[in-house]
């Protein structure tokens, strides 16, 4: 390694100031410090660090979301192969399937993304900020598999610059970027967002005879008394198949089961809190308990018991992952609880009482986001007061 | 009976090079000094020239804002040079040492509070709010006296400690508040006193910082003033007042993984580091760092030019590690890297045994980003990132209801260390207390 970064060192006036390739020198930075840790020493303060910093952070987060990633992939290939009839296709086949399914997504949010990122921080004269490695694969994982790219670019575009780079970058952010994409996605296009025709990739073949690419949760929205919820074929969905995700959805968010392994990796390197997927699971279980139990026909998701619904659609995807995204949840303890419990609470109301979205998760996380500094602001006031008032005493 | 609190929220960061409990006497170091900013608070001005006689308690620095207050030699000796840095500011005062040591004899002209002031004792002393020696007409609430130090690789503060003096420097403390005097001692140690109300704490790193003591004794409110200082202090009060002496002669701890073997030294306060360490480093290819304090607080030091500072009784040897470059650091296996969170394998071997720590950052500046990581080992009822948010902002209400006043930079040395936005909250938090302490006078 020691020629690649005497190579490297070489070129490096080049990038900075008054050099030839000025202008790319986020980029020439941002590459360098990929490649290697910069060895800049302490100058105030502490000598010593703690080896974590923020790639490594972010690097832990995509770590934790890569089983539910290639999960997700086989199960592409998987709905596919199901819904078109073709039996006998071995492991790596659907996974390739879905693997090359998926791939112009994650590479159309990545390359946007961080296209953005990089003009941002040289016209900022910043170094290149590690944010978007996560939400760069967090998009296309909470998308329909059949979400056009073009679609996808425009979203994260928008989104990168409107709901981050506008109010300062990774870490000034107040709203989770990935879900900004998704509810731009969903609210400007929505017929390629929702419905039976997006969330299967059939990639132009023939479906079978009573194929139904709807989500479970889509289907539940719509359903009579006394139904069950089906898979592609139209066969019960058992809750196992639920529990492992074998039905569609946006493809990276179905299987409750990796998305557990990933909550694990998180919570065991400390890199989300505990706190916030504990309250928002007891929260969503909560309401989702009382749904079920003031059981309404005029609202047929209130029929599904309350641990089928923490199973199905996004919303452990979104407690695990996006609730915790530490810059725009709640930054106090007691706000955590607070925040989480909302949300659950909230995405089961809106799954349960509002037809029009089957899935709430997504738009509980945003509202919530809204709502965490407040929430903080509420925790630190009583401090605040707390403090006041011990001031007060010595005088009265 | 004494009150004992255990300190939950902290760190101890398993350092290398811990000191044995050998003592060597340190009698080859003939140059001694004062660096003035080690007591801020006050604009010091040099009372001495070069090749001025001193004795020991000879004031060398004065302060503008109240002249009885002394910055004093610690030797008898010679002024050998005033050190003078940008803008003239002097950087230190240095005193060569002479065979005849003997106690300055103007100090016999003072009494009681004055005779603390000329000794340049009252300039060892802090207060809360800001941090700095104390204003000189301000009566303290209460005086807090710490007897450990919780801070990696810090010597026992109470070895060397003659325990009568210390209790009659308590009874001269005493004197001076209306409130109580608190004694802050370390778990399992006997140390206790009858003037003083005695605390225990337990030795969890930062349960040694005086603004966690104060914060779980008594919290400082706005317009409350304490003064705190250790008890080494203590017993140099003790001394002068009951025996008439000043002794500037202190222990010190030479640690760190560079530190050849780690032992304390028996030497005087402000020692040249040229001496004190001859022999001390070892020989590695890396540039070592020499600290004079621990890791966390520590000063820089020039090795050739350096002198042990106050309040520090540590030296601390790292490697530097400025030229170790390390390929995709960030995807590292290392078992060598220490991390409070369990990203890299050390966490499998226990993150009780000794690392080698060198003085790389290891990562790039970020905004805030991971929350509560402060709060981990910050044992206050204040929210770390909400008041260096509002000392960011330059809001001094936002400072004071979030609790500016009960805290130090040395409290904030901790959450320093674990951030993984690697931002320097020292720095931050001395520039929001001047900021306050400018605009509020």
């Amino acid at each position: 390694m020691k020629g690649l970064k005497k190579k490297i060192d070489q070129i490096k006036p080049k990038f900075e100031k008054g050099g030839k390739f000025e202008k790319l020198h986020s980029v020439f930075d941002g590459f360098y410090t990929f490649l290697f840790t910069p060895n800049e020493t302490s100058r105030s303060g502490v000598h010593i660090h703690d080896s974590n910093d923020s790639k490594r952070t972010m690097i832990i987060v995509v770590l934790a979301l890569l089983p539910c990633c290639l999960f997700g992939m086989w199960n592409v290939g998987y709905q596919h192969f199901l819904a078109t009839g073709e039996t006998g296709k071995n492991f790596l086949e659907l996974f390739f399937y879905g693997f090359f399914a998926v791939l112009p997504q994650i590479l159309t949010a990545y390359i946007v993304g961080l296209g953005i990122e990089f003009v941002v921080a040289q016209m900022r004269g910043h170094e290149i900020q590690e944010g978007f490695l996560v939400s760069g694969i967090l998009i296309p994982m909470i998308c329909p598999v059949d979400t056009p790219c073009w679609m996808l670019a425009v979203a994260v575009a928008f989104a990168v610059i409107f709901a981050k780079e506008v109010f300062g970058g990774t870490g000034y952010n107040f709203l989770n970027v990935a879900l900004v994409t998704r509810a731009f996605l969903f609210f400007s296009y929505p017929s390629k967002m929702s419905g039976d025709g997006v969330f299967v990739s059939l990639g132009n073949q023939p479906a079978v005879d009573g194929f139904s690419g709807a989500t479970p949760l889509g289907e539940l929205a719509s359903m009579a008394p006394g139904d069950q919820m089906t898979n592609v074929l139209g066969d019960p969905l058992s809750f196992t198949d639920i529990f492992f995700g074998l039905y569609p959805g946006s493809w990276g968010e179905t299987s409750t089961f990796c998305i557990l392994i990933g909550a694990l990796i998180l919570l065991f390197t400390g890199m989300a809190n505990w706190r916030i997927m504990l309250s928002g699971i007891v929260g969503a279980f909560l309401m989702a308990l009382v749904a079920n139990n003031w059981m309404s026909d005029l609202y047929p998701a209130t029929a599904l018991d309350p641990l089928t619904q923490l199973c199905l659609g996004g919303f452990m995807f979104a407690i695990v992952f996006m609730a915790t995204d530490p810059v725009t949840a709640c930054r106090t303890t007691a706000g955590k609880y607070i925040y989480g419990f909302l949300i659950g609470v909230v995405t089961m109301i809106i799954r349960c009482y509002n037809a029009g979205y089957p899935e709430g998760a997504m738009l509980a996380v945003l509202l919530l986001n809204c709502f965490a500094p407040l929430i903080d602001h509420c925790v630190v006031s009583l401090n605040i007061r707390k403090r006041m008032k011990r001031a007060e005493i010595p005088n009265s | 009976m004494s009150k004992s609190i255990q300190i939950k929220k902290g760190l101890n960061i398993p350092i290398a090079g811990a000191a044995d409990s050998r003592t060597t006497i340190d009698d080859s170091t003939r140059l001694f000094a004062v660096c003035p900013d080690d007591f801020p608070g006050y604009t010091w001005k040099a009372a001495v020239k070069p090749g001025d006689k001193v004795e020991i308690g000879s004031t060398l620095l004065f302060a503008k804002e109240a002249d009885i207050i002394s910055l004093s030699s610690p030797v008898s000796g010679t002024v050998k040079e005033i050190k003078r840095g940008e803008r003239r500011k002097i950087e230190y005062i240095s005193v060569e040492f002479s065979e005849n040591q003997s106690l300055d004899n103007q100090l016999k002209n003072f009494k009681g509070l004055d005779l603390i002031k000329k000794s340049g004792l009252f300039a060892m002393m802090r207060q809360r709010p800001f941090d700095i020696v104390p204003a000189s007409e301000v009566m303290p609430r209460d005086i807090f006296v710490t007897a450990f130090d919780s801070a990696p690789l810090a010597p026992v503060l109470t070895q060397s400690i003659d325990r009568n003096l210390l209790e009659e420097g308590l009874k001269v403390l005493k004197g001076f508040t209306k409130g109580s005097v608190y004694l802050s001692v370390a778990e399992g140690d006997s140390l206790s006193s009858n003037v003083a109300e005695t605390v225990v704490f337990n030795n969890l790193h930062p349960a040694g910082n005086v603004g966690v003591q104060i914060a779980n004794i008594k919290p400082v409110n706005k317009g409350e003033t304490v003064w705190t200082l250790s008890i080494k202090t203590a017993e140099r009060i003790g001394r002068l007042f009951t025996q008439n002496t000043l002794s500037f002669e202190t222990i010190v701890a030479i640690t760190g993984p560079d530190a050849k073997n780690p032992h304390l030294v028996k030497t005087r306060d402000g020692a040249s580091l040229a001496t004190l360490l001859k022999g001390e480093i070892k020989e590695t290819e890396e540039k070592v760092r020499v600290i004079s304090g621990n890791v966390l607080t520590g000063i820089k030091e020039n090795v050739q030019t350096g002198f042990l500072r106050f309040p520090y009784r540590q030296i601390t040897l790292i490697d530097e590690g400025d030229h170790a470059d390390e390929f995709m650091g960030w995807a590292s296996m290392n078992p060598k890297k220490f991390s409070v969170k369990r990203s890299f394998p050390a966490f499998l071997a226990g993150l009780s045994k000794p690392f080698n720590f060198d003085a790389r950052i290891k990562g790039g500046h970020r905004a805030m980003i991971l929350s509560g990581e402060y709060d981990k080992v910050f044992p206050f009822d204040i929210y770390p990132e909400y008041l260096l948010k509002a000392i960011y902002a330059k809001d001094i209400e936002k400072m004071e209801k979030l609790g500016i006043y009960e805290v130090a930079p040395e409290d904030f040395a901790l959450p320093e260390f674990v951030d993984t936005s690697k931002n320097e909250l020292q720095k931050a938090v001395r520039e929001g207390l001047d900021y306050l302490r400018k605009e509020t006078l």
